[in-house]
């Protein structure tokens, strides 16, 4: 019971400092927007501790944060071999080739307004869809191994990526639109020193949204079969073997390899998108 | 100005006119079409190898014509061919008692009522955590940046776990997977209405001040009517990914139940056409849920002044 | 003297279908522009001055009529970098700095990178904006962004210069500079400037011929020499001549029903 006192305590003293940092003076500080969340987090993870112990929970239910940490250091190289067969294996190519396939795709179809009208309803209405219900077929097309789940991927990136690319390609206001008209630039030019550029933020929207889905693609594709490694698979074997506290680890490295995939795909955003209001600060 | 004045007046006659409409309609129709005659020529393609080898083996010679019509009715084709997916759908729903586990309404409404279970508890959570941030500095620093890091984390794959481990401590049926739906619906809808809330600039706040507006008043007069479109925006982002929670929530082993179970039984036994109806059925589900949510958009703006 | 004439409009028409029925933008608009000239188009809105001034450009087909630039139709002028023209915004784009900006028209026209440069600091001396060129739009004040784009027209050397509307949405003070420098660039580079505006102050300081204009249907009511020197202090809008010009085109404005 000492365990769950302790943090209960913690987690108390925790939520104060965080409420006072929040209500000082220097709640804009750059300090006080990290340390307020950090807080949060520590305070969750001691607590979470705390009651497993304090409790008894049994860890086939939930493991402590303790616990998984040191399962996740211990398994370091397995977690490894499962990142790289479902992260750079199944994800990372798959996102390469759906959003370049889209890319490519929405410039063409751009070309005719007969194409956009015909395909931007269809496509709109295939990426809300529960296009990860592909998956079981697209394993039985392309096997077990990484190149059925890049194939999960590609379909799941593509229509986001296509919607996006096309509406940002039509952000160009008419009067940017007569400019290069007065110069009697070529479709090329337009495309290249106007349209392209001012799509951007709208291409980088749909690179950001497709990170996610990407991750998800991959792994839940796992599910449908897989080799003996991979992160799906990982979680769906210790799941059904009870060892949670690896289930908890490998979604650590999902977490991980998620919010990673997203910061970089982001600071490239930033980097390209310079001028765009949202991104000046 | 001059063209200024002109230009959105010829746009509404452009957009209005009923020959505009009848080319988008054309438009998409086209494009239907081009991908059924390609879903049909993929068809032949892919199982065309299963009827040589079976004539092959047979010592028989196949013509064209009875290849081509032999891709069409096979029973574990590689690719069915649509017609073949729209007679098992009507063959599941319409000639099937709902209440038979054979009928693909069943399944359909298995996950359905666990995707709007869940829905409804994510959105309500969500909608009371973003006015919580919006009204509480404290939370919005604490929570704020972990409902936008959560965005961009594969949540769905603690999916299994969740359904395993309460299984284990005796919850079952419908509660595990509302629960994931749930999970996945709440971020959305957190981060879009605080956006939301937080949508009325200063000047109109500034406005409520004039008259000593309460928290409450602000809140019921100003914030909460301009939150309505993001409100719309992000909630049907939260179905459609309530619904993808509630079928993945389905593969863990045991499910028998559900358009999740249907795909994952269909893939055991190479049910191709299973897997195929099962996934139409998810994408109508899908269609009328967004659809549906759409549609009280356009209700609710309307009336509110802010959408023609 | 006589001079060149530049541009012959010869009973121009123009009409738009729009939701309400056809509307009349252009009526029977005849007009000659000579070399040098500085042409201002002032009406209130909807009496067809931009889309005149479009029309010249080619940004618009008239359905009616004919209109030649430099001998050619509209496009071929265009084709031969004929004019440079200026949006009522400056329509910078925000991911290129000043000087790229500046630069848009010249690459796509296929000028080297040295000529480029050269030109760039030409005319960014031009506009008052030496130093600025690193800078990107945003980090500039609107005034400055519009002296930018005037840069940007001016750059590949076009000997006509449209502008519609091109100070309407800065404020009084900064307007009154910058039509004081448009006068100063316009006399030192001789271009034939056609202006559209709707200050009747603007119209008379800046212009040798001012044409009135009137909607529904748009047409030119009047079309005002100017007797104003060509050498134009501000103050020169405080002079009765200066008040005797502004007044006729008032009464132009009027007679066209341009009130109602």
């Amino acid at each position: 019971m000492m365990d769950l006192l302790f943090a209960l305590l913690i987690w108390g003293g925790a939520t104060v400092v965080a409420i006072r940092i929040a209500n000082s003076p220097f709640y804009t500080a750059l300090w006080a927007k990290l340390a307020v969340p950090a807080l949060l987090g520590v305070s969750i993870l001691v607590l979470w501790e705390g009651i497993v112990r304090g409790f008894g929970v049994s860890p086939v239910i939930l493991p402590p944060p303790s616990a998984i940490a040191s399962q996740f250091a211990q398994s370091i190289p397995i977690l490894w071999g499962d990142f790289v067969q479902t992260f750079v294996k199944g994800a990372l190519s798959g996102y390469i080739i759906g959003c370049g396939a889209a890319f490519v795709i929405a410039i063409l179809i751009d070309r005719s307004p007969f194409l956009r009208e015909g395909l931007m309803p269809v496509g709109n209405f295939l990426a809300a869809m529960p296009i990860i219900g592909t998956a079981p077929i697209l394993v039985m097309w392309f096997g077990f191994d990484w190149q059925s789940k890049a194939a999960v991927v590609v379909l799941m990136v593509f229509f986001p990526m296509l919607v996006n690319t096309v509406q940002g390609l039509a952000e160009t206001t008419a009067m940017q639109r007569d400019l290069m008209k007065t110069y009697s630039a070529s479709y090329m030019q337009t495309l290249i020193k106007l349209r392209l550029p001012a799509a951007m933020p709208f291409v980088f929207n749909g690179l950001k949204i497709s990170t996610t889905l990407a991750l998800i693609g991959a792994i839940v594709a796992e599910f449908f079969g897989s080799p003996i490694r991979g992160m799906g698979f990982r979680i769906s074997t210790e799941v059904g073997a009870l060892n949670l506290d690896m289930v908890w680890a490998e979604i650590a490295v999902a977490a991980l390899a998620g919010s990673a995939f997203y910061g970089i795909v982001a600071v490239i955003e930033k980097g390209v998108t310079f001028w765009h209001p949202s991104q000046r600060g | 100005m001059a063209h200024a004045v002109r230009l959105p007046s010829a746009r509404i006659f452009v957009e209005q006119s009923g020959g505009r409409f009848m080319r988008k309609l054309l438009a998409v129709l086209t494009v239907l079409a081009v991908i059924i005659v390609g879903w049909y020529g993929a068809a032949v393609a892919l199982n065309a190898k299963w009827v040589r080898d079976q004539a092959t083996r047979a010592g028989v010679e196949v013509s064209f014509n009875a290849l081509v019509a032999d891709t069409m009715q096979q029973e574990r084709p590689v690719l069915p061919a649509p017609h073949q997916v729209v007679q098992e759908l009507w063959k599941t729903t319409v000639q099937k008692k709902i209440t038979s586990k054979r009928s693909l309404v069943f399944h359909a409404w298995i996950t359905l009522s666990a995707t709007l279970a869940g829905f409804i508890i994510g959105t309500v959570a969500g909608i009371l955590l973003a006015v919580g941030i919006v009204h509480n500095r404290a939370m919005d620093m604490s929570v704020m940046p972990w409902a936008i890091a959560s965005q961009t984390i594969p949540i769905l794959a603690i999916a299994p776990m969740i359904i395993v481990v309460l299984n284990s401590i005796g919850v079952q049926g419908l509660l595990p997977k509302a629960f994931i739906s749930a999970y996945l619906s709440f971020f959305p809808v957190v981060v879009g209405m605080v956006k939301g809330l937080r949508a009325p600039d200063a000047m109109q706040l500034d406005l409520m001040k004039t008259y000593s507006a309460s928290k409450g008043a602000i809140f019921w007069k100003l914030r909460l009517p301009s939150s309505m479109p993001y409100f719309f925006a992000s909630m049907k982002i939260a179905i459609a990914a309530a619904l993808v929670g509630a079928i993945v929530a389905e593969l863990p082993a045991g499910a028998i139940r559900g358009l999740g179970a249907r795909m994952l039984t269909g893939s055991y036994y190479g049910q191709t056409i299973q897997i195929w109806s099962a996934l139409f059925m998810a994408a109508l589900l899908a269609a009328c849920l967004v659809g549906i949510v759409g549609m009280l958009q356009r209700l609710t703006l309307r009336k509110m002044g802010m959408a023609s | 003297m006589r001079q060149e004439t530049i541009i012959k409009a010869d009973q121009l028409d123009l009409t738009f279908q729009t939701n309400d029925g056809p509307v009349h933008a252009l009526k029977d608009v005849s007009l000659e522009i000579d070399k040098g000239d500085f042409v201002s188009f002032i009406g209130p809105s909807g009496c067809g001055k931009t889309t005149f001034l479009r029309v010249m450009a080619g940004l618009e087909n008239p359905t009616g009529g004919t209109i030649s630039v430099n001998g050619m139709t509209p496009d071929e002028a265009r084709q031969n970098r004929a004019y440079g023209y200026v949006f009522q915004a400056a329509g910078l784009y925000p991911w290129r700095t000043i000087g790229g900006n500046i630069k848009l028209p010249l690459e796509i026209m296929g000028f080297d990178k040295a000529e480029q440069q050269k030109r760039v600091a030409k005319v960014l001396e031009l506009v008052d904006l030496v130093g600025f060129d690193k800078k990107f739009p945003w980090q500039l004040s609107g005034g400055m962004q519009q002296r930018a784009s005037i840069a940007r027209a001016l750059a590949f050397d076009a000997d006509i210069l449209l502008m519609d509307e091109p100070f309407g949405a800065l404020d009084e003070i900064v307007r009154d500079h910058l039509n004081e420098q448009l006068l100063a660039l316009w006399a030192r580079t001789e271009k034939t400037i056609g202006f559209v505006t709707h200050s009747i102050p603007e119209a008379v300081y800046l212009s040798t011929k001012i044409v009135v204009m009137s909607p529904r249907p748009g047409r030119i009511t009047d079309v005002i020499e100017s007797t104003l020197p060509k050498e134009r202090p501000l103050d020169i809008r405080d002079t009765p001549e200066f008040l005797e010009i502004a007044h006729r085109v008032r009464e132009g404005l009027r007679a066209g029903h341009a009130y109602d």
